[in-house]
């Protein structure tokens, strides 16, 4: 579904990925793990607009990503849940899964889209009138998670979602993601919970200092020797 | 070496031009362009490190009328009087300067502020409309026919010339000395980063007063000038918004970080100002701003070092090519 | 004799609560344009001045039912502010947020020549003239009532479109963060010109009103500016809440001053006030940390 060829990309002053190349096909779970700095959001960013790559293409089920300014990317089914969660904090909860459904093909469906979304998380609808900025980490990490299903994606980029969460919500949150994997959703995160992140997907990528050192399933990756030793500790 | 034959010889006929040219209409928009310059050059004693004011009409407005005043009132003279009036500039310059840099306000906030405070001083002067003669101006008293150095009141051109350039000559050498001392190095570090500057121990808010203090002290000191010389002062010509913006716009557009930026920004505008006044009279009323507004716009846009800033740079790029 | 007193009192301070009704229409459209485009408009003044000269030449000019020709001020104005922002804004945004000032006084010059070139200096008058109410001894101006009606409703028009539509909600999300907004199939170029069509309006309903009250010439935006920018300092700048509350505070101490003193003078007590106030709160009454 998704294809990026060759990426290179950067900020004014430094190059983050280079040549990178990955692949997602629909209806899998991927994971992108790596270091500090390796270079995992700017990937994520790169894959929803919000910045360009110098070289190399991104195709989304065979169309040119790069032909399309980044407000439209939403519009063709790629939601980008940020680092840190970025909820609009003065806004209700309610707000912020409607600026979720911005979109026209969302809006005509938003009271379903709301309905779904609760479903999901009810503990948002309990505190739908709420400030987002007052809900609890892991409430904020639904919250964020909904608003981003609020438009029907095809493809989620879950960007850390277990940063600054305690174990017993992240858990929940790995829950989630296979949960929404087993409903067919498409998935695209990146982690720095290398353990956890690797029974919930499929297969895995791990990029450092900007390029993909290695990728394969996660069983390879678990039981690689790189992996353990740099990244679980044994 | 040729550098400062150049300036000697251009100080030369600066200096001697009264002597030689005695037409007293060139003369008097030459005091206009030297009065004005040091004006802005004052503003931009501040206004190059990123402490744009928008109410340094306020401070010359304090400064002319606090000399008039004292002189008709209370009969002291200007010798006196100025630095009186560039002492209740600094004071106003601490109350609102204090708590904005203590509180670091900056950018927008202190735009505003600013831009409040020469409206208050005018309202003032417009309030005390008994004392001060409100909208319809004010004239100081002649003393000895017009033409007395205790009054600081000269009738011909010459001398307002030749004083008008020593002004302003004072003023570059205070950018100058500006631009070279420490005072500089404190202050672009504040611009680049606060935090930092305060970490390596440079005291932001004392700075940042020094030179208000300074930019205050001076534009004071123009206006008090600027009010001897005219004979005839009045709230919109030497305080509120308009004045103000005007010291922004010359200075914008002769260039901010360069000394004689602001001198060219000066020349500019009172020369356009008299040739649409020559050319079109009265029907010219209003054309003058109007055009002033375009080019501001129009400078902020492409141009924003100004005229002689883009000038300049483009000057030394062009050796750094052939070098 | 104390009653006589309390009778002056009261109507100054019903006086002062119909005056903050416009004041904070005022600070409403500038706080607007900061809160979300990050951008001060110094000419937001001047915007309303040729609001008012459009009002009269409307009016007194073209015969135009009052209601209608506020109808059309109000579209034309909120048309100038999309083109200021499209022309002088847009070039700007990502430029020293200093460089977006001065262009906005590059402009307040610009209209207020463009005025005395086109109109004259003359100071025109819509000529309506409308009741004084009598309320108990307290003498209360039919057009200040009519002005803080038609302020209320315009602000609680705006509220309802910021708090209910999706257009209304992405502003506010602009307001508070900007990167992510093209992750919500939001175009903030297309915000930010929405927005500057309302505070224009915002302008153009202000011209409305205050053409009731005073003459009209190019130079009549000096007269309300720099109160204005003083509540939205005051206020904090971009809170729409505080300015709210800052516009009354200040045409209170206006009217209430000015029942002591000269007019003038109570202008003059507000900015002394208000001066004394930055020592306490430089970042503004209700200002949150931003």
């Amino acid at each position: 579904m998704l294809q990026l060829t060759s990426v290179d990309a950067g900020y004014s002053g430094f190059q983050a990925l280079f040549d990178v190349s990955l692949e997602v096909r629909a209806g899998e779970a991927v994971a992108v793990i790596g270091p500090n700095g390796a270079g995992k959001t700017t990937l994520m960013r790169v894959i929803s607009g919000l910045i360009r790559p110098t070289r190399g293409t991104i195709l989304l089920e065979g169309a040119d990503l790069l032909r399309t300014p980044a407000h439209r990317i939403l519009e063709l089914g790629i939601a980008h849940v940020p680092e840190n969660r970025r909820l609009f904090a003065r806004m209700t909860v309610e707000d912020n899964l409607r600026m979720g459904a911005f979109i026209p093909s969302a809006r005509v469906k938003f009271r379903e889209r709301l309905a779904s979304v609760y479903e999901l998380f009810p503990r948002l609808r309990e505190r739908r009138r709420q400030a987002a900025g007052t809900l609890s980490g892991g409430e904020q990490q639904m919250c964020a998670i909904g608003r981003a299903m609020m438009s029907e994606p095809k493809l989620l980029l879950l960007d850390e979602p277990s940063a600054g969460l305690a174990p017993v919500i992240v858990q929940q949150v790995f829950g989630l993601v296979e949960r929404l994997r087993a409903s067919g959703l498409t998935v695209l995160i990146v982690e720095q919970n290398v353990r956890q992140v690797l029974h919930v997907v499929d297969r895995a990528y791990l990029l450092e200092a900007g390029t993909v050192r290695s990728s394969g399933t996660a069983d390879e990756l678990l039981r690689s020797d790189t992996i353990n030793q740099a990244y679980l500790g044994i | 070496m040729t550098g400062r034959v150049y300036w000697m010889g251009a100080a030369a006929v600066l200096i001697g031009l009264p002597f030689v040219y005695h037409d007293p209409y060139p003369l008097h928009i030459m005091v206009l362009i030297l009065i004005w310059s040091f004006v802005y050059t004052s503003w931009s004693v501040m206004g190059r490190f990123g402490l744009v004011s928008l109410g340094h009409g306020g401070f010359m407005g304090i400064g002319a009328y606090v000399t008039a005043l004292l002189w008709n009132y209370q009969h002291t003279t200007p010798w006196l009087g100025i630095p009186l009036a560039m002492l209740a500039a600094v004071a106003v310059a601490l109350l609102i300067g204090y708590p904005c840099f203590r509180f670091r306000i900056t950018g927008h906030y202190f735009a505003l502020l600013t831009l409040a405070l020469s409206a208050i001083v005018l309202q003032i002067i417009t309030a005390t409309r008994d004392i001060t003669g409100g909208s319809l101006g004010y004239t100081p008293e002649r003393y000895n026919g017009g033409s007395s150095i205790y009054a600081v009141q000269f009738l011909d051109k010459e001398t307002w010339y030749l004083v008008a350039l020593a002004i302003w000559g004072a003023g570059l050498l205070i950018r100058y000395a500006v631009d070279r001392g420490m005072l500089r190095y404190a202050l672009e570090a504040i611009v680049e980063d606060e935090d930092a500057a305060a970490a390596a121990g440079v005291h932001v808010t004392v700075e940042k007063l020094k030179v208000t203090v300074l930019s205050a002290a001076m534009t004071a000191f123009a206006g008090a000038i600027y009010g001897q010389y005219q004979m005839f002062i009045s709230p919109d010509t030497v305080s509120g918004i308009s004045v103000s913006l005007q010291m922004v716009f010359a200075a914008v557009v002769g260039g901010i970080y360069v000394p004689l930026g602001p001198t060219v920004g000066a020349a500019i505008t009172i020369l356009l100002t008299e040739t649409l006044r020559i050319s079109f009279g009265t029907a010219a009323i209003g054309w003058d701003n109007l055009v002033y507004g375009v080019l501001l716009v129009l400078f902020i846009i492409f141009l924003p070092q100004g005229l002689l800033g883009s000038v300049l740079a483009g000057i030394t790029a062009a050796r750094a090519k052939t070098a | 004799m104390f009653g006589i007193f309390d009778v002056y009192l009261l109507e100054a301070v019903i006086n002062g609560i119909l005056l903050g009704g416009v004041f904070a229409l005022l600070a409403l459209g500038l706080n607007l344009v900061f809160g979300v485009i990050d951008v001060v408009w110094i000419c937001y003044a001047e915007l309303i001045m040729l609001g008012m000269y459009g009002m009269y030449f409307l009016y007194v000019a073209y015969h135009v039912p009052f209601v209608l020709a506020a109808l059309i001020s109000i579209a034309g104005v909120g048309a100038l502010g999309g083109l200021l922002h499209v022309l002088v804004i847009q070039p700007l945004l990502g430029t020293a947020p200093i460089n977006q000032l001065l262009a906005t006084g590059g402009v307040l010059f610009f209209l207020q020549s463009a005025a005395t070139v086109m109109f004259g200096i003359d100071f025109r008058n819509l000529g309506i003239r409308l009741p004084v109410l009598e309320l108990s001894g307290m003498y209360i101006s039919y057009a200040r009532l009519l002005a803080f009606a038609a302020a209320l409703i315009g602000m609680v028009a705006l509220y309802l479109f910021l708090a209910r539509s999706y257009t209304g909600a992405a502003i506010r999300a602009v307001a508070q963060d900007r990167q992510i907004m093209p992750l919500m199939g939001v175009d903030t170029r297309r915000i930010y010109i929405t927005t500057s069509l309302i505070a224009g309006g915002l302008a153009g309903l202000a011209a409305c009103l205050l053409v009731l009250q005073y003459d009209v010439q190019p130079f009549v935006g000096l007269t309300f500016a720099p109160i204005t920018f003083l509540i939205c300092v005051l206020g904090g700048l971009g809170d729409m809440i505080g300015g709210f509350v800052a516009a009354f505070l200040f045409a209170e101490i206006i009217s209430v001053a000015g029942l002591y003193l000269d007019l003038e003078w109570g202008y003059v007590f507000a900015f002394g006030f208000f001066v004394v106030l930055m020592f306490f709160r430089p970042q503004g009454l209700l200002a949150r940390r931003r």
